[in-house]
């Protein structure tokens, strides 16, 4: 009797149930991996508290982010009934910075939406069906990657004019080669593999095979430079608006409050400070948790 | 080697021949007639009739890029409708500051990236290594135009150690008075590169140092100093070039930022000030310019990373 234990082990389907303990569901694993990382789970609570707040806007503040009041103008940090101060306009700093997260995190994401969209799309279909298609698309993908990102989107935005929805055109387009070519690369190798053979013999539609089979593993790869992007297209953003290229001034948007404070910076430096600082948080925590995410979802990497 | 830089020659033509279309189309996919928008709409209908006269806006499309890139080799980039004057002398005067601005930034990030890279690789996981890295990934974060109004306040406006902003002409004036102009403005420009260099030093070297010919060196009684920089460093430093390759582009256009913060009169401004302006040729010019020029970098880029790595082959 005392000898069952390691009778046991041998046996395969006792084998089999260790090896299931270990194997837990993938996505699972992921996300225990991600909580253990102490600083991407930091970055993630900062993201959130910085969404919820710009969400809250209209129950935590009183005032109105574009409403013109002279009389309260440049008002320093700390000031009753301004605890963040006032701008030149004498509009509440934090009302505008909160009001202001709404756009650009909005723009942030959605123009990651975009170029992920488009670029997804191209990729798998320049490398499933490769040929005319992919020479066609690679080519055009190698010219828009001869022009350096911010130059790229400045170019396009010359063309379509300033203003808010342009910018965020300009920079969703900048970032479409990008996950075209993850996308594509990934394509290029499994396309020929077996699995995928298998498919095509049981009579997988293309789109079957390209969504439900392919697709699915080129996602980490696509979440962790997503994740990373988001902070490049606000900071993106706010800079075109800061040229005057993006959104336009009355709009509270923080490039466009770094702009405003430009010229009050010996007696003001807080109007263009802090909604700098804004950018900088939400980008930094952006990172953090595109890093935590990369380590758990391919640990190898980690270093 | 030369096998290899004539095919990679050759290859540039067809981006080179795209990327000038880009430029080209950038007049065309603007919505509206191009005339009206560049001379607004209080505009007489002589003008706008000699304007779309002069830019051939009455051939069909293809024409119309045929005659605009024959000017364009030929050395005629068209007239500046703002500042009525030939984009192509302007663009390369102001270029000159852009360049300046951009290689001092370069130098300043990889002079410091790759020694911050070093000093965090060697000592992996001490103190230094934690700090430098903590800094690496705050200077990532860092957007560039809201660093450069930071050092404003602290160093020009709280501090008054060096100018707030502006510049000389350049050859205006001797290099120390030059380089006060320079540094807020060369390291707002530098820092995210900085830091993109001492994490690839960093996990370069850190690949290298574990590698058996390091021990054996080592072994063999080498002096630390001596393995770490003239054995470790020459091949931890190959990847890092890669990455100083993809900075050149971002200190380029980087530079279009941190000029509008320190009024700094390089083509970014020029660029900037154009497109407000729906000044199209000028627009074109310096976005053509700054293309091509980021192109042929690149090149060279490329040409250096074969000197240094006869491990890859470029067939």
């Amino acid at each position: 009797m005392q000898t069952e234990p390691n009778v046991k082990i041998d046996q395969p389907e006792a084998a089999a149930e260790d090896f299931e303990v270990i194997q837990a569901d993938p996505k699972q694993e992921i996300w225990r991996r991600l909580k253990k990382d102490k600083i991407a789970v930091a970055g993630g609570c900062i993201l959130v508290v910085v969404i919820l707040l710009s969400l809250a806007a209209p129950y935590l503040t009183s005032y109105n982010p574009n409403v013109v009041n002279m009389a309260d103008r440049l008002l320093p940090l700390g000031s009753p009934g301004h605890i963040l101060g006032t701008d030149h306009l004498g509009r509440d700093m934090l009302t505008r910075l909160l009001y202001g997260g709404r756009i650009s995190v909005a723009i942030g994401f959605t123009a990651v939406a975009i170029a992920m969209f488009f670029g997804i799309l191209i990729g798998l279909l320049a490398g499933y069906y490769k040929g005319f298609f992919d020479i066609l698309a690679m080519r055009f993908i190698d010219i828009l990657m001869a022009f350096p990102y911010v130059l790229l989107a400045i170019a396009i935005i010359a063309a379509l004019g300033p203003g808010l929805l342009n910018a965020m055109i300009a920079i969703s387009i900048v970032g479409i080669p990008y996950y075209a070519r993850i996308v594509r690369g990934t394509v290029l190798s499994l396309r020929e593999q077996e699995y995928i053979e298998a498919q095509k013999a049981l009579g997988a539609s293309d789109l079957r095979i390209l969504f439900k089979h392919i697709l699915p593993n080129a996602l980490s790869p696509i979440i962790v430079a997503a994740t990373l992007d988001v902070g490049w297209m606000i900071i993106a953003a706010s800079g075109m608006s800061f040229l005057g290229l993006g959104a336009q001034p009355p709009m509270a948007e923080w490039g466009v409050m770094l702009s405003d404070g430009k010229d009050f910076l010996r007696v003001a430096p807080h109007i263009s400070l802090l909604p700098g600082m804004a950018i900088f948080m939400v980008v930094l925590s952006l990172n953090l948790l595109g890093d935590g995410l990369r380590d758990a979802l391919d640990p190898r990497l980690k270093q | 080697m030369l096998n290899y830089i004539l095919k990679r020659l050759l290859a540039l033509i067809p981006v080179l021949i795209g990327v000038s279309i880009l430029v080209f189309l950038i007049l065309h996919l603007s919505p509206g007639d191009p005339a009206q928008i560049m001379l607004g709409t209080k505009a007489t209908q002589q003008s706008l009739d000699a304007l779309r006269e002069q830019l051939g806006l009455d051939l069909p499309l293809h024409q119309q890029y045929f005659q605009w890139i024959t000017n364009v080799l030929k050395g005629d980039w068209g007239r500046s409708i703002q500042l009525k004057r030939e984009v192509l002398p302007l663009v390369l005067t102001r270029f000159k500051a852009t360049a300046t601005l951009a290689v001092f930034a370069g130098i300043i990030a990889i002079t410091f990236g790759v020694l911050a890279g070093i000093v965090s690789a060697t000592k992996q996981y001490s103190l230094w290594d934690r700090l430098l890295m903590f800094l690496a990934l705050v200077g990532f974060c860092l957007p560039v135009f809201w660093l450069g109004l930071i050092l404003q306040v602290i160093f020009g406006l709280k501090l008054n150690w060096l100018p707030v902003s502006g510049m000389y002409p350049p050859g205006q004036t001797g290099l120390g008075n030059m380089l006060k102009f320079l540094i807020l403005p060369g390291f707002s420009l530098a820092t995210a590169s900085m830091a993109e260099i001492a994490r690839m030093t960093r996990s370069s070297m850190l690949e290298v140092i574990r590698q058996d010919y390091i021990r054996t060196a080592r072994a063999k009684g080498l002096p630390e100093r001596v393995v770490i920089y003239s054995h470790a460093l020459r091949n931890a430093l190959i990847p890092v070039i890669t990455v100083v390759g993809m900075q050149i582009g971002f200190l380029l256009s980087g530079a279009v930022l941190v000029e509008i913060v320190f009024g700094w009169p390089g083509i970014g401004t020029l660029m900037v000030n154009g497109i407000l302006a729906r000044d199209f040729p000028l627009v074109q010019g310096t976005i053509l310019f700054v293309a091509t020029t980021y192109v042929f970098v690149n090149l060279i880029v490329d040409i250096v990373y074969a000197f240094l790595d006869p491990r890859i082959s470029y067939n």
